[in-house]
C-alpha cells in the first residue's frame, strides 16, 4: 500500500472555471428566482393555505438530509475505524458542510419574510423543533469544521477520533430533528408518527452516500486523477445496503398505515388513489429509485462505473420523489376534523388540494445544488480534500 | 349596544369577578350575549383569570355566511389582487358535514379554535405565534419570519398566509406579506369592550364569553347542555366549542 497524498485540484484550468461558471450561474438564477418570488408574493409559486411547502422544502430536506448522510463515509474511517474509508474522510466532512448549506439557503430564501432572519436568530421559541434545528444546523458545522481540521492538521490528527464520534452522534441527532419536524405534526395523517425520525436518518444515509459517490466520480473524472474499484466497490456495496434499508422503511410505514384504520386512508392515497403521488411512488420513489438501482449495483452491471453512477443519480431522483411524496403528498391529502363524514367548504375542507410545481419554485431548489456544488469547487481547490491518487494500490490494504 | 357597554362603565375587578354578568342578566333582556364585553385596561397585561371563548349551537337556522362577511369587513380581508382562490385568506368559513351513511348534514362556522394548548404556538421558531393570558391565540405580525410551520401543524386548517402584497390594511388588523394570520378573535374589539364581528351577526347562535367564569352565559350553557370541540381527541381543549356537532 502506497502512502496517501492529498492535492488540491489545479484551480487556474479552463476545466476549474467551466464548473464555477456553472455552478455559480444555477445558484445565481436560484437566488434570482427567489427574489422574484419574495418581491412578489408567494402568489406566483403554486404553494397555496393548503400546500403551504412546496418544491423549495423538497429540495431544502434532501440537501440537509443528505448532508448528514454525506458525513457517513468520514464517521466509517473515524468512529468504526475502517482505513479504507479514511482517503474519503475529509471530502465526506466538506461535501457534508457544502450540502447543509445549500439546504439552508433554499429554506431560507422561501419564507415568507427572509429579511427577518435576524429575528429567527435572535428570539427562540425552545419548545419548537425549528428552534432546535437551528442549533442542531449551526452546531453541525461548527463540529463538521473542527472534525475536518483535526484530520487535516497533523498536530491534531490524535483528536480526529473524538472529534468523529461527537460529529456522528451529532449527525444523528439532527436527522432526528428534521425527522421529528414532520413527525411530531398530530393534526395530519401522513405525518404523526415517531417513525419519520429513524427513517429519515435512513434515508440521510442512501441520500448522502448517493451524492458522496457522484461527486466522487465526478471529481476523479474531470481531475484525470486514478479511482479504482476498491473504493467504488465498498461504496456501492454500501448504498445497496442502505437504498434496501429505506424500502424496508417505506414498507413498515405503510403497512402501519394501513393496520390502523385512523392512518389507513392516507397510504391508500399514496398506493393506489392519489393520482400523481401513486404515480410518483411506484414509478419513480419504488421502480426507478430503489428497484433499478438494486439491480444495477448489484446485477451483471455492477462493476460498471457508468452504471454505478447511474444507480447513484436514480437514487437521488427516487429520494426526490420520495420527499415530494412526503411533504406534499402528505399536506395534498385532506385534514381530517371530521371522521368518516363528507365535508366541503370554500377552504377545499375534503378536497385533495391541487399543487403544481411552478418554474421559479424548482429555480429556487435547483439553486441549492448549485450552491452546494460550487461550494465543493471552491473548497477542492483550495484545500487539501482529494487525495491526488485513489487506485486500488494506494487505498486498498490488500494490493500488492 | 357599544355605547351602551361603555356607559355600564363597571371595573375591571367587578369584570373579573363577573359581577356585571348578573347585573347584565338583570338590566334588560338580550343583554345577555353583550355580558362580558368590557373594555380592559390596556395599561395593564391581559389576565389569565380569563379564558375568552365561543360557544356555536349550529342546530339553529342562521345563515353562517353573515358571520364570513361581517369578519371580512371587521378585518379588511379579501383585497388580495394576484392571488389565487386556494391562496386567498379565511380567517372564518362554514363547511358542510354531511354523514354518508345516514344522509344527515349540517353546515358550521370554523375559524381558529383558540386551543388551550395550541399546536402552532409550540412550534413556533421565533414565538410569533402566541398565546393571550385570556387564551387568544394570535400571531404577532413583527415577529413571523413566514416559515408556515404554524399552518402544518394546525389540525384546524385555521391559518392562512399572505401571499401578495397588500394596501389599505385596517389599522387594527395588520396585514402583511410574508406573514401568517388567522382568526384572532377580533382583539381589537374585545379589548374595547365589544364582542368579536361573527359573534354579533350570529343572532344569537354563537355565545362569547369568559369561560372561567361559572357565571358567564357560555359556562351556563356549556354546564346545561354540554360543548363538543372539534377533534376532542387531540386533547388541545380548544376555546371554541360547538352544540349540534
Amino acid at each position: 500500500m502506497k502512502k496517501l497524498h492529498f492535492l488540491e485540484v489545479e484551480g487556474n484550468t479552463k476545466g476549474f472555471y467551466t464548473f464555477l461558471g456553472i455552478f455559480g450561474l444555477i445558484s445565481l438564477i436560484g437566488v434570482l428566482a427567489a427574489y422574484y418570488m419574495e418581491h412578489h408574493g408567494h402568489y406566483v409559486t403554486g404553494m397555496s393555505n393548503q400546500v403551504v411547502w412546496g418544491t423549495p422544502h423538497v429540495f431544502a430536506i434532501f440537501l440537509i438530509v443528505a448532508a448528514s448522510g454525506a458525513l457517513n463515509v468520514a464517521s466509517i474511517s473515524s468512529v468504526f475505524a475502517k482505513t479504507a474509508y479514511k482517503p474519503l474522510a475529509r471530502l465526506s466532512g466538506m461535501l457534508a458542510m457544502a450540502l447543509l448549506a445549500g439546504g439552508l439557503v433554499v429554506l431560507l430564501l422561501d419564507l415568507g419574510r427572509p429579511d427577518r432572519l435576524i429575528v429567527a436568530m435572535t428570539r427562540f421559541n425552545f419548545v419548537s423543533i425549528f428552534t432546535w434545528n437551528i442549533f442542531l444546523y449551526t452546531g453541525f458545522m461548527g463540529i463538521v469544521a473542527i472534525y475536518l481540521w483535526t484530520m487535516m492538521d497533523r498536530p491534531y490528527n490524535n483528536l480526529t477520533k473524538k472529534a468523529g464520534m461527537v460529529a456522528f452522534i451529532w449527525r444523528l441527532i439532527l436527522t432526528t430533528g428534521t425527522g421529528s419536524i414532520f413527525g411530531f405534526l398530530i393534526s395530519r395523517e401522513a405525518y404523526d408518527t415517531a417513525l419519520l425520525a429513524p427513517m429519515f436518518i435512513i434515508m440521510s444515509f442512501s441520500f448522502g452516500l448517493a451524492f458522496f459517490m457522484l461527486v466522487l466520480m465526478a471529481s476523479y473524472k474531470y481531475t484525470d486523477r486514478p479511482l479504482g474499484d476498491y473504493v467504488i466497490n465498498r461504496l456501492k456495496n454500501l448504498l445497496g445496503v442502505f437504498v434496501a434499508a429505506v424500502l424496508y422503511f417505506v414498507i413498515v410505514y405503510h403497512i402501519t398505515n394501513l393496520y390502523s384504520a385512523d392512518h389507513r386512508g392516507v397510504s391508500i392515497f399514496v398506493l393506489s388513489a392519489g393520482g400523481i403521488y401513486t404515480f410518483l411512488f411506484w414509478v419513480v420513489q419504488i421502480g426507478l429509485g430503489t428497484v433499478l438501482p438494486l439491480f444495477l449495483l448489484y446485477g451483471p452491471t455492477g462493476k460498471n462505473r457508468t452504471m454505478i453512477g447511474l444507480a447513484s443519480l436514480l437514487i437521488i431522483i427516487g429520494a426526490l420523489a420520495q420527499l415530494y411524496i412526503i411533504i406534499i403528498g402528505g399536506q395534498a391529502y385532506p385534514m381530517v376534523m371530521f371522521p368518516g363524514m363528507e365535508v366541503s367548504s370554500s377552504f377545499y375542507d375534503g378536497v385533495v388540494a391541487s399543487y403544481a410545481p411552478s418554474l421559479p419554485e424548482v429555480l429556487l431548489g435547483l439553486g441549492g445544488v448549485g450552491v452546494t456544488l460550487l461550494l465543493v469547487t471552491i473548497a477542492v481547490a483550495a484545500l487539501k480534500f482529494l487525495p491526488a491518487s485513489l487506485a486500488d494500490e494506494v487505498v486498498d490494504p490488500h494490493a500488492k | 349596544m357599544t355605547s351602551k357597554i361603555e356607559k355600564e362603565d363597571l371595573s375591571r375587578r367587578n369584570f373579573v369577578f363577573g359581577s356585571i354578568a348578573a347585573a347584565g342578566l338583570t338590566v334588560a333582556p338580550g343583554v345577555m350575549l353583550y355580558q362580558t364585553a368590557n373594555a380592559r385596561d390596556l395599561s395593564k397585561p391581559v389576565s389569565s383569570k380569563v379564558r375568552w371563548g365561543m360557544l356555536i349551537d349550529t342546530t339553529k337556522d342562521v345563515d353562517w355566511n353573515k358571520c364570513v362577511e361581517a369578519c371580512v369587513k371587521e378585518h379588511g380581508l379579501g383585497n388580495e389582487e394576484h392571488s389565487r382562490a386556494d391562496q386567498r385568506t379565511q380567517y372564518i368559513r362554514v363547511v358542510d358535514v354531511k354523514n354518508k351513511t345516514t344522509g344527515y348534514s349540517m353546515s358550521l362556522p370554523v375559524m381558529c379554535q383558540h386551543c388551550e394548548k395550541p399546536p402552532c404556538v409550540d412550534v413556533c421558531p421565533t414565538g410569533a405565534s402566541m398565546k393571550r393570558e385570556d387564551g387568544i391565540v394570535l400571531v404577532d405580525r413583527h415577529r413571523c419570519i413566514g416559515c408556515r410551520y404554524c399552518m402544518m401543524a394546525c389540525p384546524y386548517k385555521a391559518r392562512s398566509f399572505v401571499h401578495e402584497t397588500l394596501t389599505d390594511q385596517k389599522t387594527t388588523t395588520p396585514r402583511g406579506k410574508g406573514c401568517v394570520e388567522s382568526c384572532n378573535m377580533c382583539v381589537n374589539r374585545v379589548d374595547n369592550g365589544q364582542l368579536p364581528a361573527c359573534v354579533e351577526v350570529s343572532e344569537g347562535a354563537i355565545v362569547f364569553g369568559d369561560l372561567n367564569d361559572p357565571e358567564s352565559d357560555i359556562s351556563r350553557l356549556l354546564a346545561k347542555h354540554g360543548g363538543k370541540q372539534i377533534r376532542a381527541d387531540l386533547k388541545l381543549n380548544p376555546g371554541v366549542q360547538y352544540q349540534g356537532i
